[in-house]
């Protein structure tokens, strides 16, 4: 029902504006305009404070060019949590077919399995309790039954066995990657590394602008940017309909490279390189949060995803300095010092 | 021949007047500190168990009181564990410490010592017809290497931990952020404190193990032994081979941390996944100790109270015994996203599965036990039917979690907590429960309050669900495990599991008022409360048992 309430909500609020300006860019985003929407005025405060230092946390990378470009608004209900009963819309063909194997397969053998137990627990409580059956049985082997309560379920695990290595052998079967983006986990930010484009920076929480430990000339968080806590100040911006890998390693401790609505999870170890894909359909912004215990602040470095049109890519790379593979390189080939995966290397998994 | 031998050694004890030497007791001091007897033993275990439980219940309530609403509202007060101050990173460090501490004080100062220590002590030897445990003495060293295990660990979160006081590294202790990631002597409190509660447990095993094979009374053939035995025997084997390599592994931590190794440093070639394998080829066994022992008390409370023998006894043994075997080849769906391989990933799905195959055998073995029999609602049946019921919802969840490739999605999600609270909060503590009300007339010579009983029963049924089925639909929703704050979209649901803590609380406080007023003012206990369903032989002594029982063992035919 809360989903409901949430797309009418979200229809009322963007369908103007959207439909005078921008025409859903894939069928998906009809019902839900807003995702493609570009125009969205950026709040004060916005464009001069984008590229301000994170004083509190001495952020290393620093962009030249600003980084204001684009400001897709997130959409309420898709792409991050919003106090629903089930799974995170699926944008990925792997989320897709995972998310119906879970909710229409395990889900309601779930729930069937739970009421047999239920039912039979009732009804054996029921009709054999002392004052209705005051003479117990001295029943206590029955071959037939226990080979049958044996197989049952081993026929039952088969059938999920099934389609759950079949999940698995897609997951790990990925198309040739389009791009490739290394992302680092540190205590406690996340850093994106562009190997092909020459773009790197650093992405970390946006701060509530009541927040005491926000610097006076820290940005703040506005609902633009996304939900209190998953708001970034910089996302990871990849194109729409396009394979992307995903290098994923860590400089200190453990953490976890974790998008819900791609059906990602990786942990991003120290020492190592793994790889995670995702083929977003859907322009939008996706939030997932770090996944793994990394210390003190492990719940405030949240992971901002945008997926943008090929063309507005393109755009976005080259506002933040880089170039498009095969495109002239841009002036700034130090930004891309702090990428030294090439795509070749990257797809090496440690195993 | 061992038969006859005991007899002849026994028969000067017989001569002169057998419950008179029987009820000879030491005094308190040497009594309580310098036990060598199998039920007072057993009494310091649960003692202790009740003790910590009630700490780590209480930890507990600090986290959903935090939780109860978006924002840090309670973690930058002053606390006894981990001073209060003003600084940010030390409200979140110290969030950490209290999911560590709480993982741990649940795990091995709370369900452990009461399933082994406590009742594994007071009922082996009695439901086998032994006069006592096979090694008194190490018996009560096993127990009192408990106590300095848990100082160490109390002691711990008052010791810098790296950002804050305490160390916050989540019970599983992953390197490096146990190693570099936490300077100051917290984290090392931790290895000590694991060290000395894993070697405690080490020394009940092989306690349990001797005893259950060679103080058998005459006649009690394996096949014989009631179920409870028989988990606890599983249980022993799985602490025997599981408990060393989390020493190994920890003791690695505590040379990468202090000696210059790098078995987990990347940067000195180490590996930081090999610890978390070592940590789970023990963490996975360690969840089937946990519930074992819990799943032979519901065995006898059920076959008691349905006055039926347990359907499928063998089938039921064998089935624990299976569940401690594929229990060890199942411990890499801890670590599906941790970049495993499709080969391995597809391996761990199916072998997780098959652990259904013995449990689901467990669970439609308990209703056909019921089945046909004449059943009764005392407070310990009651609890067993809220375990069966509520370990078959952890049970499914664990299926969807076995898969790999939905894993993905769960791992270190709310959907997870739900999932080991539903098999450990609402199955081993309630199974804990059901013990506890079934063997205390027997230990203590008191009838409990049956109506206290009842009430207890569902206030805690009700609080604990409402705690935990909301929190499938937060990992669902991609609420992440281990976060001291959240995006308001999760507020709803954390504070319906808050609401679910509550009354969880007056829950647990009916049973202290009922074991206090039982103490008091409760009825004695004759020496068979429960009838004929009770068929073992803990049932054929006086409640309490005399201080020495079985001096002339019984025979069993």
């Amino acid at each position: 029902m809360k989903r409901f309430g949430w797309a009418i909500a979200l229809a009322a609020v963007w369908l103007a504006p959207a439909a005078a300006q921008t025409p859903p860019s894939s069928p998906t985003a009809a019902a839900t305009p807003a995702a493609a929407q570009p125009n969205v005025a950026p709040p004060a405060g916005f464009a001069q404070n984008a590229n301000t230092p994170d004083t509190a946390t001495a952020s290393p990378a620093q962009e030249p060019v600003a980084a204001a470009l684009p400001t897709v608004a997130p959409t309420p209900g898709i792409g991050q949590p919003d106090g629903r009963m089930g799974l995170q819309d699926q944008v990925t063909p792997i989320g897709r077919e995972a998310a119906s194997f879970h909710d229409y397969w395990l889900l309601p053998l779930c729930a069937i399995i739970c009421a047999i137990v239920l039912v039979l627990l009732v009804i054996a409580l029921i009709r054999f309790r002392r004052g209705v059956h005051p003479v117990p049985s001295r029943n206590s082997h029955n071959t037939t039954i226990e080979v049958i309560w044996t197989l049952v379920p081993v026929l039952i695990l088969v059938a999920i066995a099934i389609p759950s290595i079949r999940l698995l052998r897609h997951q790990y079967d990925p198309p040739p990657a389009d791009l490739t983006v290394k992302v680092t986990g540190h205590q406690w930010y996340w850093s994106y590394d562009y190997p092909a484009n020459g773009v790197s920076f650093d992405s970390y929480m946006l701060k509530e602008k009541n927040d005491p430990t926000r610097q006076a000339n820290q940005r703040y968080r506005t609902d633009v940017d996304g939900p209190p806590l998953l708001a970034v100040d910089q996302r990871v911006v990849i194109p729409e309909g396009k394979v992307v890998k995903f290098i994923v390693t860590a400089d200190d401790v453990i953490h976890s490279f974790a998008v819900p609505a791609f059906w990602i999870k990786q942990d991003a170890n120290p020492g190592q390189l793994h790889e995670a894909w995702v083929k977003v359909d859907r322009p939008g912004v996706y939030f997932g949060q770090c996944s793994e215990l990394c210390g003190a602040r492990h719940a405030f470095m949240p992971i901002a995803v945008e997926v943008v049109p090929p063309a507005e890519f393109a755009q976005w790379v080259a506002s933040k300095g880089g170039h498009m593979p095969g495109a002239t390189p841009a002036a700034q080939p130090a930004a891309a010092g702090a990428a030294p995966a090439t795509p070749a290397l990257a797809t090496s998994t440690t195993h | 021949m061992s038969t006859t031998a005991d007899a002849l050694h026994l028969q000067p004890h017989e001569a002169h007047g057998a419950e008179h030497h029987e009820d000879h007791k030491p005094s308190f001091f040497v009594r309580w500190f310098m036990s060598t007897n199998h039920k007072d033993i057993g009494t310091l275990y649960l003692i202790f168990a009740i003790f910590a439980g009630v700490l780590g219940g209480a930890i507990s309530g600090i986290m959903r009181w935090e939780l109860m609403e978006p924002g840090i509202q309670v973690l930058n007060r002053a606390w006894p564990i981990g001073a209060g101050t003003a600084n940010f990173d030390e409200w979140t460090h110290h969030w950490n410490v209290l999911i560590t501490a709480h993982a741990l004080i649940m795990i091995f100062f709370t369900i452990m010592p009461a399933m082994m220590g406590g009742f594994g002590n007071w009922f082996v030897p009695l439901m086998i017809g032994a006069p006592d445990m096979a090694f008194p003495r190490m018996n009560n060293i096993s127990f009192w290497l408990l106590v300095p295990s848990f100082l160490l660990l109390l002691g711990s979160t008052m010791v810098p931990g790296g950002t804050g006081l305490g160390a916050g590294t989540g019970w599983t202790l992953y390197a490096p952020l146990s190693t570099a990631g936490s300077a100051g002597p917290a984290v090392d409190m931790v290895i000590f404190s694991m060290h000395l509660a894993g070697a405690s447990s080490i020394l009940g095993a092989i306690n349990f193990i001797t005893t259950i094979f060679n103080m058998r009374a005459p006649g009690m053939t394996l096949h014989k032994m009631p179920l409870f035995v028989w988990s606890v025997l599983v249980t022993a084997f799985l602490l025997l081979l599981a408990l060393p390599v989390l020493a190994g592994a920890i003791t690695m931590l505590l040379t990468d941390r202090n000696f210059g190794t790098s078995f987990f440093d990347a940067s000195g070639g180490g590996n930081v996944v090999l610890y978390q394998h070592l940590f789970w080829f023990f963490g996975h066994p360690e969840v089937y100790i946990m519930v074992l022992p819990g799943f032979g008390m519901i065995s006898q409370v059920v076959s008691t109270f349905s006055r039926k023998p347990v359907f499928g006894y063998l089938g039921m043994a064998y089935a624990m015994v299976a569940i401690g075997v594929i229990g060890f080849v199942v411990w890499a769906h801890h670590m599906f996203t941790t970049g495993m391989s499709v080969d391995e990933k597809m391996y761990f799905t199916a072998a997780t599965m098959i652990i259904a195959v013995p449990t689901g055998v467990k669970i439609f073995s308990w209703i056909a036990t019921m089945w046909g029999g004449s059943v009764t609602f005392e407070t310990p049946m009651l609890f067993a039917i809220g375990f069966i019921f509520l370990f078959t919802v952890g049970g499914v969840t664990g299926v969807v979690l076995a898969n790999g490739g939905v894993d993905t999605y769960m791992q270190d999600t709310y959907y997870v907590v739900a999932h080991f609270h539903y098999v450990l909060s609402l199955g081993a503590i309630f199974s804990l429960f059901a013990g506890f009300y079934y063997w205390f007339p027997k230990m203590s010579g008191k009838m409990y309050n049956e109506f206290l009983g009842k009430v207890h029963f569902f206030l805690m049924f009700i609080g604990v669900n409402i705690i935990f089925f909301p929190m499938h639909f937060l990992g669902l929703d991609g609420m992440p495990r281990r976060i001291p704050d959240y995006t308001p979209a999760f507020a709803h649901w954390n504070y319906i599991a808050t609401v679910g803590y509550m009354i969880t609380v007056v829950g647990v406080a009916v049973f202290f008022i009922n074991l206090f007023w039982s103490f008091a003012a409760g009825k004695k206990a004759p020496g068979n409360p429960w009838g004929e369903g009770a068929t073992t032989l803990e049932w054929t002594l006086s409640s309490p048992p005399p201080f020495h029982q079985f001096s002339t063992l019984p025979r069993i035919d």
